[in-house]
């Protein structure tokens, strides 16, 4: 999971000035998740311990660090490895220190191998927890727990992801991914006969506003049209809910980890035979 | 926007070629991503342990001790039965009604023979008191006594019991918690029980999984710790609303009320929780006492579902402090499901094991084993949980568990029962559970909006864990080498020497299956001892007297407990294997009044009867 942390505005908007300036920076979705980190542990407790968590995001920011200087010759900038490893640590929950440190250089690492055209083919930190979920079911499982009953904290979350989606220019991606989810979860409770409660209350849990917010709007993954994006993130709901029929309890994560790689896959075939040459946007492609 | 090493120019979205990374590298990053996943596998699996299969013969040999199940042989042939609540809960009746099955131990009559008691919870059912007979054999004698015939319908049915000699007058009496109103039975000098409920002044109806005897204020009466699961309101056999589930998988407060009963020392109680400072509604599953932080006097800890532990400091038995967070044992919610002390290190110190949930690919809390740091915050010690680092982490769903040298060798080793709901087999109501088990709380605190489990498992058919200590900081699991191959939905285990051959057997109560009694059977060559305390100037069943036996440079540190584990009670004697040591050097009591007490070279391989002195 990782919002690319160099999003700006769309090109359109006013020249933004003092704290716009600030939230406007590539810093604005590390401090979001960031926050949300400390706040929700604060408040709940939800880290298994703080050794874990920044053994996650060391590992993260120093293979980054080693690996793009190798690859590249010059430094990257550590903001996005930092998301990654931060997510890893929020999202992976077990007793051992290993999965922390392995999911976040499988994060890190398979965006070094894993690519198409220079893209990503997977938002990293996707990957890597799906591989440690998968590989690893006896000790690791994810966050899926409430961060409290006070219904206050999650509204505010809600409000500045949608807030930050929109600065940055992703808020159509999140939107239609939740009003897929809706619609799939009524789906999937007239289909199952499940209370439409239960099929709906996953998305009131925290696993969902970090996949939300922080996971399928990373447009190093995203297909290039807006309305491209929209389809894709249907599709991933969609998915979802297909999973979600056959009790995969980790869907979400599952749908994303199938339909991103398909959707790049699938826009590279179409972009190569329409052979857009360079230099050229594709018609509906905007830089957001 | 900033993509991959510019992708796209800033601001006009103009699409550009993305530098190609050097050579090589890709080569490395494909190795680290394909080694990190092989180790991943790697890692999972050493942890997981292995896949243990019996090997019978050498099992005595190889790890010092041998169980055999012979509830039946003994003449202990109970079956749990479970409650049937308000037709509104039918459609998730089995895990809502998924706890009863308790056993606790006492010697009753005084004929120096462990006795069982075993609770039952289907309405109308009986309860069991299997008396030892002392050749081998038990009878079941509750309903002579009295002790059977207490879960009439209205009454509410059992949940546990723990003994205590509450008027000091020598003979063990019974507690009984229940989803119902709570019972009071005076042992009238070991020939029958008489219902002293209505004089103790005992509250009219808790919803408790949990009770402890203790002395909070070491004034010489046990007093009584009872602690609420569902809010003591409810009448779970008639609702009015479906709206009584937990608030919060993990940060619910709207269990039941917690009691401080205290002896008046002429028969009736008073509640003084409140005054004490002991106001939790969280949903505990289990309540032990011991003194963690030196004070002299028992601090309490609980282990609660649906969120953190609390750990009450006590202040010279006036007051309690809840430290939980201060001592590191509070800081992360889980599904607390079992509370019991143990000296694992041999250093004189008491380590906390806390059960919580471990199911592969769903939910991995792990067992938490809470160990002293040696660091002190401001009103005691400070705890790490080194369940991971010592292999005691992965239970299952995991229920009761006991500290108890099971081959004599001088360290502790720990049994623990696990499984929720064993129905369908090789099916599952986990992805239902899991789904609603995130929901805020107007969704997952309605029971209309689980969804039914229609009959499936949820942590089913489990295997148990008999981990050995191997002194050194490492547990091993030899369950499956020692005979314990059986998985039925354990809940309360309780360790006891029901022969007074100096080796601990284990009692086993199943919810909805078979009581089960694993004799166990230490090899030749291993010694013990073990110490029975009767108090005087402290209360009579010596609850909260502290023993430490020291041999050959080592020791180890006990305590009389009232109650611990889940729904469970040891025997009250305190059993120390002693391993090939001959002799044991001194063992130094302190008993609950606050004197010290010095025995120098006691006999070994016997039990002693030790009096408080005057």
């Amino acid at each position: 999971m990782s919002v690319d942390p160099g999003l700006a505005p769309p090109p359109a908007a006013r020249p933004p000035r003092g704290l716009a300036v600030a939230l406007q920076s590539r810093f604005l979705p590390p401090l979001l998740i960031t926050s949300i980190l400390i706040a929700a542990h604060l408040t709940f407790g939800i880290l298994e311990a703080y050794q874990q968590t920044a053994v996650a995001i060391v590992t993260a920011i120093v293979a980054e660090l080693l690996l793009g200087k190798a690859a590249y010759g010059r430094w990257p900038h550590p903001a996005s490895a930092y998301i990654s490893g931060i997510s890893v640590g929020i999202l992976v929950r077990s007793p051992f220190v290993w999965p922390y440190f392995f999911a976040s250089l499988i994060s890190i690492a398979s965006k070094y191998v894993l690519r198409l055209n220079g893209r990503h083919l997977w938002n990293p930190s996707n990957f890597g927890v799906s591989a440690v979920l998968f590989l690893a079911p006896a000790t690791v499982s994810l966050l899926g727990i409430q961060w409290g009953n006070n219904i206050w904290p999650m509204a505010v979350i809600w409000l500045l992801g949608f807030v930050i989606v929109w600065r940055v220019g992703r808020l159509h991606v999140s939107a239609s991914y939740v009003v897929a989810f809706f619609a799939f979860g009524l789906l999937r409770s007239a289909i199952t006969g499940t209370p439409w409660q239960a099929a709906l209350a996953p998305i009131t849990g925290p696993m969902y506003q970090l996949f939300i917010f922080f996971m399928v709007t990373d447009p190093k993954v995203a297909v290039r049209s807006v309305s491209g994006q929209v389809v894709v993130v249907i599709a991933v709901a969609f998915v979802e809910m297909i999973l979600r029929l056959n009790e995969v309890i980790y869907a979400p994560f599952y749908a994303l980890f199938l339909v991103g790689p398909a959707a790049l896959l699938i826009e590279a075939a179409l972009e190569a035979r329409a052979t857009v040459p360079v230099g050229s946007a594709a018609p509906g492609r905007r830089a957001v | 926007m900033t993509t991959e090493r510019g992708e796209m120019d800033r601001g006009t979205g103009v699409a550009r070629q993305a530098p190609r990374p050097r050579r090589g590298v890709g080569l490395v990053a494909a190795a680290l991503t394909l080694g990190s996943m092989a180790a991943v596998v790697a890692l999972n699996r050493a942890a997981a342990g292995p896949e243990s299969s019996p090997h019978e013969g050498a099992t005595s040999a190889r790890h010092g001790f041998r169980l055999t199940e012979s509830a039946r042989q003994l003449g202990m042939q109970a079956t749990h039965e479970g409650p049937t609540f308000d037709a509104k809960l039918a459609h998730i009746m089995p895990q809502v009604a998924a706890m009863g099955a308790a056993v606790s131990i006492a010697d009753f009559d005084r004929d120096g023979w462990q006795d069982v008691y075993v609770t039952n919870s289907a309405e109308n059912s009986l309860n069991h008191l299997y008396r030892n007979n002392g050749d081998g054999t038990f009878t079941d004698v509750a309903s002579a006594v009295g002790l059977a015939d207490v879960n009439r319908a209205g009454t509410g049915v059992s949940m546990g019991a723990v003994w205590g000699d509450f008027d000091n007058d020598g003979y063990e009496d019974l507690f009984l918690y229940k989803y119902g109103r709570p019972e009071l039975f005076h042992n009238q000098a070991g020939k029958g029980f008489v219902r002293v409920t209505d004089r103790a002044g005992l509250p009219a109806w808790v919803n408790a999984n949990s009770a402890i005897w203790w002395d909070y204020d070491r004034d010489g009466w046990l007093d009584l710790f009872l602690a609420g699961y569902w809010d003591e309101r409810l009448d779970l056999w008639h609702l009015d609303t479906t709206r009584i589930m937990p608030a919060s998988f993990e940060y619910a407060e709207n269990g039941g009320r917690k009691y401080v009963l205290r002896n008046r020392g002429d028969g009736t109680f008073e509640e003084t929780s409140a005054a004490l400072g002991i106001e939790s509604r969280r949903w505990t599953l289990a309540a032990s006492a011991a003194d963690l932080s030196g004070s002299g006097y028992p601090d309490l800890f609980l282990a609660n579902d649906y969120g953190v532990s609390e750990l009450y400091v006590n202040q010279d038995g006036k007051r309690f402090v809840e430290a939980g967070r201060d001592a590191g044992v509070a800081r992360t919610p889980k599904s607390g499901m079992n509370a019991s002390f143990g000296d694992v290190f041999n250093d004189g110190r008491l380590s906390i094991y806390k059960t919580n949930i471990s199911e592969p690919g769903v939910l991995v809390q792990s067992n938490d084993l809470w160990v002293p740091t040696g660091k002190n915050h401001a009103r005691g010690a400070e705890y790490e949980n080194l369940a991971s680092t010592l292999g005691v982490d992965l239970g299952g769903w995991s229920w009761g568990a006991q500290f108890g040298d099971l081959n004599n060798d001088g360290t502790l080793d720990l049994y623990l029962v696990n499984g929720y709901v064993s129905a369908g087999e090789r099916t599952s109501y986990w992805y239902d559970f899991a789904e609603i088990a995130v929901g805020h709380s107007q969704i997952i605190g309605d029971a209309r909006n689980w969804p039914a489990m229609r009959g499936r498992s949820l942590s089913g058919y489990q295997r148990k864990h008999v981990w050995l200590n191997d002194g050194v900081g490492r547990f091993r699991d030899v369950a499956q080498d020692v005979g314990v191959t059986d998985t039925y939905d354990g809940r309360a285990v309780a360790l006891a020497d029901l022969s007074n051959s100096g080796a601990l057997d284990v009692i086993v109560a199943n919810q909805r299956g078979p009581l089960l009694v694993y004799r166990n059977t230490v090899s030749e060559g291993q010694h013990w001892i073990a110490f029975d305390l009767e108090g005087t100037a402290s209360n009579r069943s010596a609850i909260g007297a502290r023993v430490d036996v020291q041999w050959n440079s080592r020791r180890q540190v006990q305590e009389v407990s009232g109650g611990t584990g889940f729904s469970a009670q040891n025997q009250r004697g305190l059993h120390y294997g002693l391993g090939r040591a001959n002799a044991v050097d001194r063992v130094v009591i302190r008993w609950p009044s606050g004197r010290v007490q010095t025995i120098d070279r006691p006999e070994i391989d016997r039990r002693h009867h030790v009096k408080e002195p005057a």
